[in-house]
């Protein structure tokens, strides 16, 4: 099965005088996965329920393999959905509610079983939604979404219940199964690491738009604006010069994301491209460091500016409070405002 | 001490106010060894008490009627009003509390009229009192399918149905009422209980059902008139009882 093409045009969606979406544009390719990753209240769920039909836009439109299906209503869609909400039906047990799409399309009942297979749950068939942990009921959720063979997948923040461990294992597991299925996916995530991790491309959104979308490493290298960067963990904001397409800071010459007028700029520059060494001839110290497991924090006073890196901890015996420290920074293209 | 004292005390105080009467009520309708026999026996008491056994029949057809009449009006109102009207919830749930504020007498002062064109259009037999007990039975029985919706998350329920390409029709059916079932059966059995023990509407709008047979019937065999009341009475238990095992017994699946 190969999935199909997804376009959202000019989607805009208003609550009373919130915009939820304003002029979301968005074409996913088939068989693509995309995060849409953005704060709360920007507007992902409305868009992933406008595309499923449970919420009617106030303007634009949703073409699902080159046809509108504005007006569609939901239950015509074809679309599978997992909800942040644990969503399976109590009365029924887990191989019931994976058939439930299947015998409302007179299906083969067979499927069922595979699904449950595909997910991990053989065995499980007979369990009912309360005899099952958050993540299996969420495996439940998916299998049943992905036995009607939607065209298109949409997943609203379906591990946020989950405990750190079962998110990560359930993330990666959705990964698999959705470049197995290859079904065009839509993924809804506040958490920028799981979606850099299972993405094909992320969509970073603020206030009902797009501000970005492209590859992981692409959000995550080049952040097209402040806004994204600021959202996929870069939080120091440095001075720096800009000259031609380099920018100075700290000493160091970093190209830089974009075009810029020369002159004085703030550059914002993550945590992990700054290293930190000993040196005594140094003016910067060592404010405070702070253990996180296999990488620890340490902020330095440089000049008055507070300076955030990210350290192996194998490093923080020797970067005790007031250690003068020399700040060496990777030579990776930054953003500047 | 003293607090275990108080308990007994109260105990005792409210078990004789409650079983005093019913105690009464047995050992009255028990002095006659031919009182119980008879409501078994079907044939002799409708030919010994032909305006029982209409009262009797009346009350069976106006339970039946009112629950079927209140299931289709409230459930489907209810389940709709959750889904897809959330802001008139407070409205429709004033409007079903309502009736409980009002007395029955008064109740009947607004029905009577409204009865004066129901004797009009669909006569005056006694089943038609079961749109005053509609009304009547509303507070009741909305609490109760309320309830068993409040327990379940019926607007995503109904969302992972559409998705999964269940119309209104089947999400209804499918989807939410197996999963308020035991709220819709305790409606059900309210309503019934109820419809059982009304006196005041039937006797003032003129139409026949139970109770108004057995106060007839007081004046006259107050002995048969006791012991079907009594009857009544255990109907009612029975039907509670049923109702709560069924809610135990739902629990124990979920
Ligand atoms: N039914 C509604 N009525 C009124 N306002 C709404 C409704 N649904 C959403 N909104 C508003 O629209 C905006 C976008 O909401 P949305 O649920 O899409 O956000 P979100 O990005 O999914 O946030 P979160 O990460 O918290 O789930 C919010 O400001 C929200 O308050
Ligand atoms: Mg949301």
């Amino acid at each position: 099965m190969t999935g199909v093409a997804v376009h959202l045009d000019g989607l805009r969606r208003t609550f009373g005088t919130v915009h939820a979406l304003a002029d979301l544009d968005l074409s996913i390719s088939p068989g693509e996965l995309i995060a849409l990753l953005g704060p709360s209240g920007c507007g992902k769920t409305t868009a992933l329920r406008i595309l499923a039909g449970l919420e009617e836009a106030t303007a634009g439109r949703v073409l699902v393999d080159g046809k509108d299906i504005t007006r569609l209503p939901a239950s015509k869609r074809d679309m599978g959905m997992v909800f942040q909400a644990y969503s399976l039906f109590p009365h029924l047990n887990a191989q019931q509610n994976v058939e439930f799409g299947l015998r409302l399309r007179k299906r083969s009942l067979k499927r069922a079983a595979e699904m449950l297979e595909l997910v991990g749950l053989s065995g499980f068939e007979n369990r009912y939604p309360n005899q099952l942990s958050g993540g299996q009921q969420q495996r439940v959720a998916l299998a049943r979404a992905l036995a009607i063979e939607p065209q298109v997948l949409l997943l609203d923040e379906p591990l946020s219940a989950l405990d750190a461990k079962v998110r990560v294992q359930l993330r990666d597991e959705i990964r698999r199964i959705q470049t197995e299925v290859g079904t065009t996916t839509l993924f809804v995530t506040h958490d920028q690491e799981e979606a850099l991790a299972i993405a094909d491309r992320v969509g970073v959104m603020k206030s009902g738009k797009l501000e970005q979308l492209a590859a992981p490493a692409e959000v995550y290298l080049r952040p097209a604006t402040p806004f994204v960067a600021d959202f996929v963990g870069i939080s120091n904001r440095l001075p720096g010069v800009v000259e031609g397409d380099t920018v100075q800071v700290l000493g160091t010459k970093l190209p830089l994301v974009g075009t810029h007028a020369d002159g004085a700029v703030t550059a914002l520059i993550r945590p992990e491209s700054i290293q930190v060494s000993p040196d005594p001839s140094s003016s910067a110290k060592v404010l405070t460091s702070s253990f996180l497991g296999s990488l620890s924090r340490v902020t330095v006073t440089v000049d008055d500016h507070l300076v955030v890196a990210q350290v192996p901890s194998g490093d923080l015996p020797e970067l005790t409070q007031g250690t003068r420290v020399r700040l060496t920074i990777s030579p990776l293209a930054v953003v500047v405002e | 001490m003293a607090r275990v004292a108080f308990r007994w005390t109260v105990l005792t105080v409210m078990g004789v106010f409650f079983l005093l009467p019913l105690v009464a009520m047995v050992e009255f309708s028990t002095r006659d060894p031919e009182t119980w026999p008879l409501l078994l026996n079907w044939p002799k008491l409708s030919a010994d008490y032909p305006a029982l056994a209409v009262g009797i029949l009346a009350s069976l057809a106006q339970a039946a009627v009112t629950t079927v009449l209140m299931l289709v009006l409230l459930v489907p109102t209810a389940i709709w009003v959750r889904l897809r009207l959330p802001k008139v919830r407070p409205l429709v749930e004033f409007l079903c509390l309502l009736p409980l504020t009002i007395p029955a007498i008064v109740l009947v002062v607004g029905l009577a009229p409204v009865y004066a064109w129901v004797n009009y259009f669909v006569g005056g037999s006694s089943i038609t009192l079961v749109f005053a007990y509609t009304v009547l039975v509303l507070p009741f029985a909305y609490r109760a399918v309320d309830t068993g919706l409040s327990a379940i998350d019926v607007k995503t329920l109904a969302e992972a149905a559409r998705s999964l390409g269940s119309g209104w029709f089947t999400v209804i059916v499918r989807v939410v009422l197996p999963n308020i079932r035991s709220a819709v059966l305790s409606a059900a059995f309210l309503t019934v209980a109820l419809v059982l023990g009304e006196f005041t509407i039937a006797s003032l709008l003129h139409r026949t059902n139970l109770q108004v047979a057995i106060e007839f019937l007081g004046k006259s065999s107050a002995t048969v008139s006791v012991a079907v009341s009594l009857a009544a009475l255990l109907l009612a238990f029975v039907l509670l009882i049923v109702l709560s095992i069924a809610g135990s017994w739902k629990g124990k699946k979920s």
